[in-house]
């Protein structure tokens, strides 16, 4: 088995190229792809974020960008994800959780933003390798005013 | 000199059934609009559960004016302006949070000032002559506001419409949301969603009474979602996300017959007769909790009422079906921030809450794929509006000479009715002589 931390430069290239469907695939079938608001927000929806996905809404989002008449996509938009190396905060015998300070990078034609953030992982593995049950993505301005984010971080 | 300081030359840009590109352009009609239609006209503030305690402040920027919404001794919520009335610096500089000692005290040279915008001190006052202590040392002063039923709006010029005369009976929607917790009070649920448009703000308010542009605009993301359940789980209950998401893609017949009422000074609401909130299954307990407050009658009627958005021109836009607003705040001619609001309706089950929040993260952030292209679309316009082959932006649709001064009535949704009703509100705020600052 890869090790996690390969896992996750892995799956930040697939995000990169585009590679949507396999990314999808990295997720478990309960996972939640979940962005928070505020600082230190519990888990669940009393609070709203910025995502707050299920593998619904992720295939619906994946779906969506290739669909012809996106419009907003009409001029793609590109990412790049430049990870810190990832920290191991908690591990047991077939999970751990990852730690993973980050830039990323969107572009769109002449425009261009940058956020920065941590990106927690919750991974769980088995013979087949790793899936990703939870990514906690903590933006680091998350009270600014945003623009578009129209990929995946 | 601004090119349109004559009111006859702002006239030129607004014809009954056509706007001149101008208006959403022209970086002097934005400075016309800052100094005069957003102090002419009622604009939002926020609201007082963002300051349940005294002491408890919340700061704004309407137009250019920095405000403070403040919670008194009194207990009664003011907006004063955020400037110290020394040297004008701007006397709290964070988003919200509690004022020590129960007074503002100025960060650069230690003026204070009660909670009602008094002066209650100068170091070394001394200083001052005793005729400038008398006339000058009167302190920052309270802007005119109004507290409806929660929402706290601020008029900037000294004189004007008062607050019922300009939204009359459009504050029925404002109602409606209020009434729709069984105790009839809301609470905003944390933090605002802030959506940064890189448009003018007009793009955004139009759009939200804009019956003709889901089921094109939209396609892309409501489509999917709909097209993907259908073949995954034809017949079965539909999770939130794709009751929330599927109705954008209803077809004309549905938008038509939805319903706008327009009132006059530029108010709308779309969703008359029904909206796409009207088939959201019950929450949980929330219906018995609501028969239990009103009488299952008037609980019925509360909430058949299902209005899609309503727009208290130009800042606010609501949606009391779905218990969240959306407030435009202008920061350039082609830059908005959308500020999107959950609310608790106070007594309902939390599940009523999450319902909320989904809906205001599936659609208002900037995460939206709805969102994206509306915004994308906005832009287009910014951009397109650039050319030459036309001054005009047509409002023709459903356009009848015979309608009257306000464009007040009930419509067909798909009638671009309400941006008529907008524009005739923009002169109007845009030619008022009084916008004194008080």
């Amino acid at each position: 088995m890869t090790s996690a931390v390969e896992f996750l430069y892995h799956e930040a290239r697939l995000l990169d190229e585009k590679r949507f469907d396999e990314w999808y695939e990295l997720f478990s079938d309960d996972a939640l792809y979940w962005m928070p608001l505020i600082r230190d927000q519990p888990i669940g929806e009393a609070h709203t974020s910025l995502f707050y996905e299920d593998k619904l809404l992720l295939k619906v989002r994946i779906e969506r960008l290739r669909h012809p008449n996106a419009f907003s996509q009409q001029q793609p938009s590109y990412s790049q994800h430049v990870l810190q190396q990832p920290m191991v905060v908690e591990s047991g015998a077939d999970q751990c959780v990852l730690r993973t300070p980050f830039i990323y990078v969107e572009a769109q034609l002449d425009q261009q933003f940058i956020l920065a953030g941590t990106v927690f992982h919750h991974l769980r593995g088995n013979e087949q390798g790793w899936k990703i049950q939870v990514k906690k993505i903590e933006l680091l301005n998350r009270e600014a005013a945003l623009p578009s984010i129209q990929l995946l971080l | 000199m601004n090119r349109y300081a004559d009111p006859a030359s702002v006239r030129e840009l607004v014809r009954p059934d056509r706007i001149h590109r101008d208006v959403y352009l022209d970086q002097a009609v934005f400075d016309l609009e800052m100094s005069h239609l957003w102090r002419n006209a009622w604009v939002y503030v926020g609201h007082d559960s963002q300051v349940p305690k005294v002491g408890d402040f919340y700061t704004a920027q309407i137009g250019r004016e920095p405000v403070i919404m403040v919670r008194g001794n009194d207990s009664k919520v003011r907006v004063l302006p955020n400037r110290c009335a020394h040297k004008g610096t701007k006397l709290v500089s964070a988003q919200h949070g509690k004022c020590q000692g129960g007074l503002l005290r100025c960060p650069y040279h230690g003026w204070i000032y009660r909670l009602d915008g008094t002066l209650r001190s100068v170091p070394l006052k001394g200083g001052y002559s005793e005729e400038v202590q008398a006339d000058a040392l009167h302190g920052i002063g309270e802007l005119n506001s109004h507290n409806y039923r929660g929402f706290v709006f601020v008029r900037l010029a000294a004189q004007g419409q008062g607050f019922q005369e300009f939204f009359g009976e459009s504050l029925t929607s404002i109602d409606n949301m209020v009434d729709r917790s069984p105790e009839g009070r809301l609470e905003v649920a944390g933090a605002a969603l802030r959506y940064m448009h890189d448009c003018n703000w007009k793009m955004y308010v139009e759009n939200l009474n804009d019956a003709m542009h889901p089921m094109v605009a939209h396609e892309s993301s409501a489509g999917t979602a709909k097209r993907l359940w259908d073949a995954t789980a034809p017949g079965s209950p539909k999770p939130m996300v794709i009751e929330q998401f599927t109705p954008f893609v209803n077809d004309y017949e549905f938008f038509e017959k939805m319903g706008v009422r327009v009132y006059p000074n530029g108010h709308s609401y779309t969703g008359v007769n029904f909206s796409i909130h009207s088939k959201y299954s019950s929450v949980g307990e929330y219906e018995q909790r609501m028969y239990a407050a009103y009488g299952e009658e008037r609980a019925k009627a509360i909430l058949a009422e299902a209005r899609h958005n309503t727009v208290y021109y130009p800042s606010l836009t609501i949606k009391g079906a779905i218990q969240t607003i959306r407030v435009a705040r202008p920061v350039a001619v082609d830059e908005t921030i959308i500020e999107s609001w959950t609310f608790r309706l106070v007594g309902a089950p939390e599940e009523m809450l999450a319902r909320t929040a989904t809906y205001s993260r599936l659609i208002n952030s900037p995460t939206s794929m709805v969102g994206h292209d509306d915004l994308h679309c906005y832009r287009a316009i910014q951009e397109g509006l650039s050319s030459a082959s036309s001054d005009w932006v047509s409002l023709h649709r459903n356009f009848s000479a015979a309608e009257s001064e306000t464009v007040a009535g009930t419509y067909g949704a798909t009638n671009e009715a309400p941006m008529r009703g907008q524009y005739r509100a923009w002169l109007d705020l845009m030619t008022r002589s009084e916008s004194a600052v008080p």
